[in-house]
C-alpha cells in the first residue's frame, strides 16, 4: 500500500483545496436566518396562543415546544423536513423541531429492523449525544455554581 | 508532487519481468508490475442496466435498459429493492446473451453494503455459483478483471459480472439517515441507485477485455467521506500511470479513458495529477460520476458515486459507444474509496484503490491484432 | 406583533451563528447541535441565557441552546429547595416536555409512516 507521509498528506490537502468549490456561506446564512427565524416566530405564536388561554409564560413554554416537536416529527414522516433542512441548513436543525427531526429520521428509516433494534434503538442515534452532552454540561455548570456557593437560577434577579 | 510516480516515488517504469510467469507453451500473461494481458481476450457478449428514477432523469437516461419509477420498487425495504435491481439486471443480461442460468459458471459481483449482502441475496435467487467481489466503487473493474483471468485461464466458459448500489441503503450505512435535515457540502457525491450486469464469455461477439491492471491501495491522507473524489484521484492516477508503463502505451492509444466515480472535482484533480507526471489525457478523459447526473438542477453536488455508478454507465453508455463504433479502445478505470464508518469515526485516513481494464471493440469474428 | 419580530430576529441570528460554525469548520450538523446545547448550558451557568429568554421569548426558547439552559435552570431551582441532591432530579424535570414529546411523537411517526428516501 502507498501511504502518504504527514508532509505529503499536508501538501496534497493544500493541493486539492483549490479544486473545491467554495461553500455558499452568505446564501446559507440568509436562508438559515429566514428558516430559523420563521420557526421561532411560529413558536412565539404558539406561546402567545397558550398564554391567551390563561397559562403563565412558564407553563405555556412546554406545550408550545411540544407542538413544534409534533410538527417537526410529522413533517419528517411526510418526507418534507429533510427538504427544509437542505434549504435552511442549521436554520432547520437548530430549533427544537430539528431535534424532533433528529429523533424521528433514524427511527423512521430503521423501522424495517424492527420495533426494538430499529425504532427503539435508533430514536437516539443523533439526538442521544445532544441530550447526553446537554445534561452533562448543565450538571457540570450547576455543580460549579453550588461549589462556589452561587445558588439561585442565575437568571435575572 | 515529486514527478517520479503519479502519487509517491515508488512507481517503476520498467517492467519487472521477474514475476512474470513464463510457461513454454504460452506467451507471457503478465506485463510489468501490475498488468495482465489476456492471450484469448474474453468478450462482453451482453450488458444490462437498471437504474432508479433520479438516474432516469439524467443525461444518460436513453442508454439504460430499465428505469424504475420508485426507489422502493414495491419491495419491503430499500435493501430488497437493491437486490431486485441486481437480479433484474442479471436476468436481462442473460436474456440478451441467450443464456440459461445453469450455463453460467460463476457470478462475480459486489455491492457496497456490509458483507456484500445484496450480491449474495441476488446470487441465491439466480442460483449461480458466486464469488463475491469488493473494492467499493472499483468493484466493476475488479469483477471484469477476475472474470477475464478465469475465462482466459480456462476455468470457465461464461461469467456474469455485476454491481449494484442504492442511494438510500448506502447513505444510511455510511453517513446519515436520508430524512435527517442536513446540508451536504459541495464536495459530496450522490450514491447512484442502479445495477449493471455483464455476461463475459471465453469466446463470443462483443467488445473484448484485452488487459487488466490491478491497483495498489493509495492513501494520500484525506479523511473526509464527503470528499471522496479528491481522495480517490491519486489512486486512479497511480493505476493509469502504471498501466501505461506496463503496456508501453501512451494516452493517445486510447480513444477514451473512463474513470469510475471521481465526479467533477476528482476528475479535474486526476487530469492535473497526470499532467504533472507528463501524461496529457486531454479530452479523452470521461468520468461516469460526472456524466450520470445533470451538473445543475439535480442537487447532487460533485456528481455520482457507488458501485452502480460505473456499472450502469458502462453497461449502458460505454457499451453503446463501443458497439456504435464511436470509440474503439477504452481504458476503464474504476475507483474505490475503502473506508467504513468505523475507520472514519476513529479518525483513520481513507485508503483508495483503482482497477483498470482495457475494452476493445471487435467486429464479429475478428481476431485480435497483436 | 413585536414579540414575533424579536423572536424571529433572535432565533434567526442564533441559527446563522450555527450555520457559520457548520460552514467554516469541519464539524457536521450533529456536532454543531451538540456544541450549541453545551453552549446553552454554559451560557445558562454564567447567567447569560436567562435574560435572553426574557428578552426574546420563543426566539431563545425554541433553538437548542435553550435545552442546555433549561436543564441547568431546572437543577438550580430544585437546589434552592432540596439541596445538592437536586442535581439528579431537576434537570430532567425541566426538560420533560421536550424529551417526552420528542420520544412520543418520534415513535408515533416512525410507527405510522414509511421513509420516503
Amino acid at each position: 500500500m502507498v501511504q502518504a507521509s504527514r508532509e505529503q498528506a499536508r501538501r496534497y490537502q493544500a493541493f486539492v483545496r483549490q479544486y473545491h468549490p467554495p461553500r455558499p456561506v452568505l446564501r446559507n446564512c440568509v436562508l438559515a436566518f429566514l428558516v430559523g427565524g420563521t420557526i421561532c416566530a411560529i413558536g412565539q405564536g404558539l406561546l402567545n396562543l397558550f398564554m391567551v388561554q390563561g397559562l403563565p409564560l412558564k407553563e405555556a413554554t412546554g406545550p408550545a415546544l411540544a407542538v413544534l416537536v409534533a410538527m417537526g416529527a410529522l413533517l419528517t414522516g411526510l418526507g418534507v423536513y429533510d427538504d427544509i433542512g437542505r434549504i435552511g441548513g442549521m436554520g432547520a436543525a437548530l430549533p427544537i423541531s430539528g431535534f424532533a427531526n433528529a429523533i424521528t429520521a433514524p427511527a423512521l428509516e430503521f423501522k424495517r429492523e424492527g420495533y426494538v433494534f430499529g425504532i427503539g434503538q435508533r430514536l437516539f442515534q443523533i439526538a442521544g449525544p445532544v441530550v447526553v452532552y446537554g445534561m452533562v454540561a448543565a450538571v457540570a455548570m450547576a455543580t460549579i455554581r453550588i461549589v462556589l456557593g452561587l445558588t439561585g437560577t442565575g437568571g435575572a434577579p | 508532487m515529486d514527478g517520479r510516480g503519479p502519487v509517491l516515488a515508488e512507481g517503476e517504469a520498467g517492467a519487472d519481468r521477474r514475476t512474470a510467469r513464463r510457461t513454454p507453451q504460452r506467451a507471457p500473461r503478465r506485463l510489468g508490475k501490475q498488468t495482465v494481458i489476456f492471450s484469448h481476450p474474453p468478450a462482453i457478449v451482453s450488458a444490462a442496466s437498471v437504474v432508479g428514477p433520479m438516474e432516469g432523469k439524467g443525461p444518460l437516461a436513453e442508454h439504460f435498459d430499465v428505469v424504475t419509477e420508485n426507489v422502493l420498487m414495491g419491495e419491503k425495504s430499500w435493501e430488497r429493492a437493491e437486490v431486485r435491481m441486481m437480479i433484474e439486471a442479471s436476468e436481462l443480461a442473460l436474456k440478451k446473451a441467450g443464456l440459461q442460468h445453469r450455463q453460467v459458471d460463476w457470478i462475480l459481483a459486489g455491492d457496497l453494503l456490509n458483507q456484500i449482502t445484496c450480491t449474495h441475496m441476488a446470487a441465491r435467487t439466480l442460483d449461480i455459483p458466486a464469488l463475491g467481489q469488493f473494492s467499493a466503487c472499483a468493484t466493476l473493474a475488479q469483477g471484469l478483471a477476475v472474470a477475464g483471468m478465469i475465462l482466459d485461464g480456462g476455468f470457465g466458459r461464461w461469467c456474469l459480472v455485476g454491481c449494484c448500489s442504492h442511494h438510500d441503503t448506502a447513505e444510511r450505512q455510511y453517513r446519515l439517515p436520508t430524512e435527517f435535515a442536513s446540508q451536504r457540502p459541495p464536495t459530496a457525491q450522490w450514491t447512484v441507485t442502479g445495477a449493471g450486469a455483464f455476461v463475459v464469455g471465453a469466446e463470443g461477439d462483443g467488445p473484448v477485455i484485452t488487459h487488466a491492471t490491478l491497483g495498489r491501495v493509495v492513501d494520500m491522507g484525506l479523511k473526509d467521506p464527503y470528499d471522496m473524489g479528491s481522495a480517490m484521484a491519486p489512486a486512479a492516477a497511480d493505476t493509469i500511470w502504471q498501466h501505461l508503463a506496463d503496456t508501453h502505451r501512451r494516452p493517445e492509444d486510447y480513444d477514451l479513458i473512463v474513470t469510475g466515480d471521481l465526479a467533477h472535482i476528482g476528475s479535474a484533480i486526476l487530469v492535473d495529477l497526470l499532467k504533472e507526471n507528463g501524461l496529457d489525457v486531454g479530452d479523452r478523459a470521461l468520468d461516469c460520476g460526472a456524466m450520470i447526473y445533470k451538473q445543475s438542477g439535480q442537487d447532487v453536488h460533485a456528481g455520482g458515486s457507488g458501485c452502480g455508478c460505473s456499472a450502469t454507465v458502462v453497461a449502458g453508455y460505454i457499451m453503446n459507444v463501443l458497439s456504435r463504433g464511436n470509440a474503439r479502445r477504452v481504458l476503464l478505470v474504476c475507483t474505490g474509496s475503502l473506508h467504513s464508518v468505523t475507520t472514519y469515526q476513529q479518525g483513520e485516513t481513507i485508503p483508495c484503490i483503482a482497477h483498470a481494464v482495457v475494452l476493445e471493440a471487435r467486429r464479429p469474428g475478428q481476431e485480435e491484432d497483436r | 406583533m413585536s414579540s414575533y419580530a424579536v423572536a424571529f430576529v433572535v432565533g434567526g441570528l442564533m441559527c446563522v451563528l450555527a450555520q457559520l460554525v457548520l460552514d467554516l469548520t469541519r464539524l457536521t450538523a450533529a456536532h454543531v447541535m451538540v456544541l450549541f446545547v453545551v453552549l446553552g448550558a454554559v451560557a445558562g451557568g454564567l447567567g447569560l441565557y436567562q435574560p435572553l429568554v426574557e428578552f426574546a421569548g420563543a426566539g431563545a426558547m425554541v433553538p437548542l441552546p435553550s435545552f442546555g439552559n433549561a436543564v441547568f435552570q431546572g437543577i438550580m431551582e430544585d437546589v434552592d429547595t432540596r439541596g445538592f441532591i437536586a442535581v439528579f432530579t431537576g434537570g430532567l424535570t425541566a426538560a420533560a416536555w421536550g424529551i417526552t414529546s420528542a420520544i412520543l411523537f418520534g415513535w408515533l411517526v416512525a410507527a405510522l409512516f414509511n421513509p420516503k428516501g
